[in-house]
């Protein structure tokens, strides 16, 4: 019914559930967050809107950001110096795993899905709210729950757990590891994992079922897509997390054997399971952030992105893919299967390569502005190249033996993760934040923040890598001063300071905003996808009206009728005039 | 410690051994090729390469499989890097590797390097172009073009071969660092057994017993502060088994001079091949986390000639380093239904100089 509207004239939103028409209910069941009920702090501990839920995500997950970002700096202080006892072997083991546990579990995930994806895509897809919103509440609670559990295991007897974040059997045993910390992360694990579940359906019945009408599958603005695809993701990934937390807790505390070699059991089970959530976690944590990307460097190319459906498969792809490689994290185990699990990881490079080239795509050819959520794009597109193609050396079981557990593989992940959770992430944050409070945030700093982040970045981790070649283990807390590593590792520590110093500037970025508030308008980047066409911030529901959706960006058909994208895929007349722009500008 | 030379034997294309027993000094029975290593099953040590196993007619006898295989490699990695023998394959900061295995990983390595250094700058100077190219200079709207079919297609196939090629070679090369010698040709060139070492890791320390020579030895964190750890003699230019276990925790047996580690895992036995090439000291430590002192967790190889290492042995039979008189620490087998607390979890040093 709705594709048949063919004057640009607004069309009012009807009830939600878009093209299938009989998605969940979300008005009137929850009239706890009507437009007049309750504010201030009583509206953000009660509300379900799917907004303060967001926003309490993102307030929580950059929390955890900073305590586990400044515990890394202790780490780099740690090994500037070959025989530094600035803190213990105890307390080093703690910090690396907490450093660990907290950015991956805690806010490179929710800051994504929880806090990015809740606020947007309700918006993206033109609803007026998550599918479940008191699901949505619960998720933010346990997330919240878990979080502080996993904090507050350093004030226990014992202190942390000292694991890593892997915790690989049978180190995690009650033998082992016996403190209340190890009890703490599990709970931790198991509160944030059924959190981030409950995320994920909430994910996925939304862009199923919420649609505004006119949005097609093939409409939805690829930002949504790809939580879409997290959202399943999560769905494989992490009940098989739960299970494997579970195990570990009844080996711990009612005797079982499940991983223990002396009652029969398998220790090698445990990195089985733990990496068959592991390997799709990776991507749920990068997924998010390849979509934030996706959205805005078109915007900023004043171009549609170039192959989108290339992009929906690709994405596709990498999801079927990151199912089947979990053990290319355990070619040194020498139990498993290493061709397969290195073709699988080779294969994943190349719907990987595919998003780069339609990012170039996209670029090619447009009026690029590189206001700051673009230049913060350009950093991933830079730090995801590097971590990409030392992913690929990684792929293979040999090359793999010699850079195990060294700090190449260190470097290489933290290319690839700050690639996407800090540079993408940030790069949505502030593209996305004049939406979510209508100010906009300064350039000045943006860019200052940008370049100190940029340079920061490449001066800590490329000396990782060469140190890590030179042969130095993860998770050491010394060395000797005869292995050669000393310079290295204090260039990479004066590098961790800059990335540190860098987040002084997006602190007085977010004061300026609100001590001198600059109005941002509903659309101040020209975006293309609905949610910038309601007001900034977006009204209670989002949406008193919607324009019509005929491509991923109906706000740019709606504002730029005469600039609209050639509708139809796969029409010989029209793809002939696209093919002579491309050979004009290739 | 010796700096090893594997140029020596590096590019001389199929034709050298992978090493000249020659360097290993005056030894009469180190001179001879360990040709008997193909007793058992030549055609199943073809694959070993040039270390072991195709070398039975001496230096001159070339490999065929393995001459193929070196043109391809060359050609993947690049022609235009060639500058003559040693340089042939870039180190891009790795070792070029002291065992004939970690050699092989090392070219795969360089090799993987090259093309991920003109893949990666090709992409990288794409996308600075890109960025430099369509800046924003006026107003004026850009052509919304948005997607072209052949274009997409040759940015998919491309990648495709590409990992195809690598993958290729990635499986040729694994199947050399990880043959071991099957059971039926243990047999060296003095018709004795073929070495093997039986490594033990534990916390946090390392046992290395020799059940040929009755050989025991061992050391932990307690007894080589600011040291290499305990260390393992072997003997250069022979195959030696290594049988890694564990004791307790998962371990990690690293050497980077061999590019090779593997997990010491309970419950399982890892066995691995090395070929030394040349006599020197080569440090290993514990890649693995296993506890408080992983971080000290050393270990050295020292590679010395057969007929030092059979002196060695010798002597340490002489000092009493016998098998049996190394007992492990006691593995804490938690009795089901009890919630056992060790003693040493906990302890933490406020530094390391205090402790150790």
């Amino acid at each position: 019914m709705t594709t048949t509207i063919e004057s640009p004239d607004l069309i009012e939103p009807e009830e939600p559930g878009g093209p299938a028409g009989h998605g969940p209910e979300t008005h009137g069941h929850d009239g706890g967050h009507a437009e007049h009920g309750p504010s201030g702090l009583l509206k953000w501990l009660t509300s379900t809107d799917h907004k303060v839920i967001g926003k309490s995500y993102m307030i929580t997950s950059l929390v955890t950001f900073f305590i586990s970002g400044a515990m890394a700096l202790v780490i780099r202080a740690q090994l500037s110096n070959p025989t530094s006892s600035l803190v213990n072997f105890q307390t080093y083991n703690e910090l690396f795993t907490m450093h660990g546990s907290l950015m991956l579990y805690l806010f490179a995930g929710p800051f994504a899905f929880g806090g990015l994806a809740n606020y947007i895509v309700p918006l993206q897809v033109g609803a007026p709210d998550m599918a479940y919103p008191r699901l949505n509440a619960l998720s933010y609670w346990l997330y919240l729950g878990g979080t502080s559990v996993m904090t507050l295991s350093f004030v226990v007897a014992g202190g942390a757990a000292s694991f890593g974040w892997v915790a690989y059997a049978p180190l995690s045993n009650s033998i082992n590891s016996p403190g209340a910390g190890t009890d703490m992360w599990l709970m931790s694990l198991g509160l944030t994992g059924f959190s981030a579940i409950f995320t994920g359906v909430n994910l996925v019945a939304t862009i199923f079922y919420l649609r505004a009408p006119g949005m097609t599958m093939f409409r939805v603005p690829i930002f949504s897509w790809n939580m879409l695809v997290t959202g399943i993701l999560i769905l494989i990934a992490f009940p098989v997390l739960f299970g494997a937390v579970v195990m570990l807790f009844c080996d711990r505390h009612f005797g079982t054997h499940i991983y223990s070699v002396q009652g029969g059991g398998v220790p090698v089970l445990w990195q089985h399971l733990f990496w068959f959530f592991g390997h799709p976690e990776v991507y749920i944590l990068a997924l998010p952030y390849f979509g934030i990307v996706t959205d805005i460097i078109p915007v900023f190319s004043r171009k549609p992105l170039f192959g989108y459906r290339g992009m929906v498969f690709a994405t596709l792809s990498i999801a079927a893919l990151s199912t089947g490689v979990w053990a290319h994290h355990m070619f040194t185990t020498g139990v498993v299967l290493l061709p397969f699990f290195s073709l699988l990881s080779y294969l994943i490079a190349v719907p990987t390569g595919i998003k780069f080239f339609n990012w170039i795509g996209t670029m090619w050819g447009g009026q690029l502005s590189f206001q700051t959520p673009m230049l913060f794009s350009m950093g991933f597109l830079f730090a995801f190249l590097m971590g990409g193609v030392t992913g690929v050396l990684l792929a293979s079981p040999p090359v793999d033996f010699m850079t195990h557990d060294t700090y190449f593989v260190v470097a290489h992940f933290h290319q690839v993760l700050i690639g996407t959770t800090v540079f993408a992430g940030f790069a949505g944050f502030y593209f996305w934040y004049p939406k979510m409070f209508g100010r906009m945030l300064n350039e000045r700093l943006g860019k200052i923040h940008f370049w100190l982040l940029f340079i920061g970045f490449w001066v800590t981790f490329v000396p990782q890598y060469v140190v890590g070649l030179k042969g130095m283990p993860r998770r050491i807390a010394d060395y000797l001063t005869a292995n050669g590593w000393t310079g290295l590792n204090q260039i990479s520590t004066v590098g961790a300071m800059i990335i540190g110093f860098s987040f002084l500037f997006f602190f007085v970025n977010l004061v300026q905003s609100w001590r001198k508030p600059v109005p941002a308008g509903d659309n101040p980047w020209d975006g293309g996808a609905l949610e910038w066409f309601t007001s900034s911030p977006p009204p209670h529901h989002n949406f008193t009206h919607l324009p019509p959706i005929r491509s991923e960006r109906p706000v740019w058909d709606y504002n730029h009728p005469e600039h609209r994208k050639d509708e139809s895929h796969g029409d010989k007349r029209h793809r002939e005039h696209e093919g002579e722009t491309v050979g004009a500008n290739s | 410690m010796r700096r090893i030379q594997p140029c020596d034997q590096g590019f001389h294309g199929p034709q050298a051994p992978a090493f000249s027993t020659s360097h290993f000094g005056p030894d009469p029975t180190s001179v001879t090729p360990v040709n008997a290593f193909t007793n058992g099953s030549p055609t199943s040590l073809s694959a070993r390469g040039p270390s072991s196993a195709d070398t039975p007619e001496g230096p001159t006898a070339p490999a065929h499989g393995k001459r193929w295989k070196r043109l391809a490699t060359g050609l993947a990695v690049g022609a235009p890097l060639v500058l003559g023998g040693c340089n042939f394959y870039p180190t891009y900061g790795a070792s070029r590797g002291a065992t004939t295995q970690g050699h092989d990983t090392f070219k795969l390595y360089s090799g993987m390097m090259t093309t991920g250094i003109i893949i990666g700058g090709f992409v990288g100077i794409l996308i600075l172009f890109t960025m430099v190219r369509y800046r924003r200079r006026s107003d004026a709207m850009p052509k919304q073009f948005h997607e072209s079919i052949p274009v997409e297609i040759l940015y998919t196939g491309i990648p495709v071969l590409v990992v195809a090629l690598l993958f290729l070679f990635t499986v040729l090369t694994e199947n050399n660092v990880d043959a071991i010698v099957p059971n039926n040709a243990r047999i060296t060139t003095t018709g004795a057994p073929v070495l093997q070492v039986k490594v033990t890791a534990f916390q946090w320390g390392w046992r290395f017993d020799y059940p040929n020579n009755n050989v025991s030895v061992s050391g932990d964190v307690t007894n080589g502060p600011g040291g290499l750890g305990p260390q393992m003699v072997l003997p250069a230019g022979e195959t030696v088994q290594i049988l890694l276990v564990s004791n307790d925790v998962i371990h990690g047996f690293y050497v980077r001079e061999f590019n090779f580690s593997r997990y010491a895992l309970p419950g399982v036995d890892n066995r691995f091949d090395l070929n030394i090439i040349n006599p020197g000291l080569y440090p290993g430590q514990c890649t693995q986390i296993c506890g408080l002192y992983h971080s000290e967790m050393l270990f050295s190889v020292k590679a010395v000639t057969p007929s030092q290492f059979r002196s060695w042995t010798a002597g340490e039979v002489a000092a009493g380093h016998t098998l049996g008189r190394n007992p492990l620490p006691s593995t804490n087998v938690p009795p089901p239904y009890t919630h056992v607390t060790p003693s040493n979890a906990l302890a933490a040093p406020s530094s390391k100089k205090g402790s150790l």
